[in-house]
């Protein structure tokens, strides 16, 4: 249990994006994402201009474009949904290379995938140079209730309780005699869900009963410590995106 | 991992909307968190914790419809309402969903007020009123609580989509003109299949979880007789 600091999109690295403290990351990446969404979408330009920001950002925390674009792949389905728009759509209808597509419904698509690529495209990069400590030390720090941090705290560090139990209970399947093949894996887990539930909060209990026991009151050490907080400076290094988003934005909205 | 059907992303719904949404989840979270607080104790704060961990494994769960463009998956509130209460309840949620969308690229960052109102809000609260009407209706067996718990977690999901189409029709970036009530269609259709997924694994889990420590069990307590003492927990001092 000595894991649970970095997270499967976690890129160990040392770069000044990395030293930034995580409130400013949040806030800029909050801030870049609704300057991309409220862009208008006719406003091509604009967009090429956002990427070129999210590539300066991936180069200056040493995150390499392979990586990125893999990653970003999880949007799959809903592009899925943006190729069907030009169909589906009403109104004005276009020829594009002999079929008859939504004007309006080719445009609904450009924007989902753009602003869409863009949004993920940011997260990446905030989940490549925060760890979860860190994510959540920044959501204190910028005044997110106790109650929802403490949720969060939890649910990060039992998402490896739970994954622990149930690995351990498929063990036990397998070693009384269990063959489970493919899908039928699924009748094994599915008899046990109410089982698992129960083993992983007993075992998260006396988790939760030991940190009690070493003085924890609901907040993490960092944040009452004060340590590491964003100073003037690092806010102002960290603005300068969400500034240059903000004013590409406020630029295509006076051009459109 | 990205589902269009529940977790909306960037660019889907216009801005204003989005805005609209967002201010109204937030005051509705305001209101969670002050009641939630007082719930909050130690037995609940881990329970709380396991809940949303369960949720958001339970969300890696997917089922596309690629007919449609959309996607589904569990959503978790009536397991949430059922144990942790309404108020922690939609808090489970909406953590999940703001963990998602701030490093998994799940769900636009923008777009976080309609999730959270759709998800959070819409399903916990309609699977927490069926359940309070419910536990008082059906007989107090083990057979009425797995009911309770399978037709709560149901209707959930699917009010849980029709939100989204709501909001499509609010504020959808592209006109889709009579094509909306064909989304509303599929999504009620679909989101009715992967309803009855999620209620056999609420049911089964409340069941469970019920029949060993039923005082974990948020929705029992209020109907739990004063005479029942309650099973201590261990060490359970601050």
């Amino acid at each position: 249990m000595g894991a649970g600091h970095g997270h499967v999109l976690y890129r160990e690295s040392d770069s000044p994006v990395h030293r930034l403290p995580p409130e400013v990351k949040i806030v800029a990446m909050v801030v870049f994402t609704v300057a991309v969404v409220a862009t208008p979408r006719e406003a091509f330009w604009a967009f090429g201009a956002y990427a070129l920001l999210v590539a300066a950002v991936a180069a200056l925390a040493r995150v390499g474009p392979r990586w990125l674009l893999s990653r970003a792949l999880i949007e799959l389905p809903f592009v899925l949904f943006a190729v069907a728009l030009p169909f589906l759509g009403a109104g004005e209808r276009v020829d594009v290379l002999g079929l008859r597509l939504s004007e309006d419904g080719l445009h609904g698509a450009w924007n989902i995938l753009a602003k869409g690529t863009l949004g993920v495209l940011a997260s990446l990069l905030l989940a490549a140079t925060t760890t979860t400590r860190d994510l959540i030390v920044g959501l204190d720090r910028l005044r997110c209730p106790q109650v929802l941090t403490q949720i969060a705290t939890f649910m990060l560090r039992y998402l490896d309780v739970l994954v622990g139990e149930a690995r351990r209970m498929r063990v036990a399947r397998i070693s009384r005699g269990d063959d489970p093949r493919f899908l039928w894996q699924l009748r094994g887990f599915a008899a046990g869900i109410g089982a698992l539930f129960l083993r992983a909060f007993e075992r998260g209990e006396r988790v939760y009963l030991a940190m009690l026991s070493r003085g924890y009151t609901g907040r993490m050490p960092a944040v009452w410590q004060g340590e590491g907080a964003a100073s003037a400076g690092q806010w102002l290094v960290a603005a300068t995106v969400p500034v240059v988003a903000a004013s590409i934005a406020a630029t295509a909205v006076v051009l459109t | 991992m990205e589902t269009l059907a529940m977790h909306i992303s960037n660019g889907i719904i216009n801005g204003p909307v989005a805005a609209v949404f967002a201010a109204l989840a937030l005051a509705a979270l305001t209101f969670c968190v002050l009641r939630g607080r007082r719930d909050l104790d130690d037995r609940l704060a881990p329970m709380a914790g396991l809940v949303a961990a369960f949720i958001f494994a339970v969300q890696m769960l997917n089922f596309p419809i690629f007919t449609a463009g959309v996607s589904g998956h569990l959503l978790g509130g009536a397991l949430a309402a059922m144990l942790v209460g309404p108020w922690v309840g939609a808090l489970c949620v909406a953590v999940v969903l703001i963990v998602q969308a701030l490093i998994f690229g799940d769900g636009g960052v923008a777009m976080l007020g309609l999730n959270i109102t759709n998800m959070a809000l819409l399903g916990t609260a309609a699977a927490y009123l069926l359940i309070a009407l419910l536990l008082r209706v059906l007989p107090r067996t083990p057979a009425g609580l797995a009911v309770t718990a399978f037709v709560a977690a149901m209707v959930s999901v699917v009010v849980a989509s029709q939100g989204f189409v709501a909001q499509y029709w609010l504020g959808g970036t592209t006109d889709l003109g009579g094509n909306l009530a064909g989304l509303a269609g599929t999504m009620a259709g679909v989101h009715l299949l992967i309803g009855i997924g999620e209620g056999l694994i609420t049911a089964t889990t409340v069941l469970t979880v019920a029949k060993v420590r039923p005082d974990l069990v948020y929705a029992l307590r209020s109907l739990r007789t004063p005479t029942t003492p309650a099973v201590p927990v261990a060490g359970g001092v601050r």
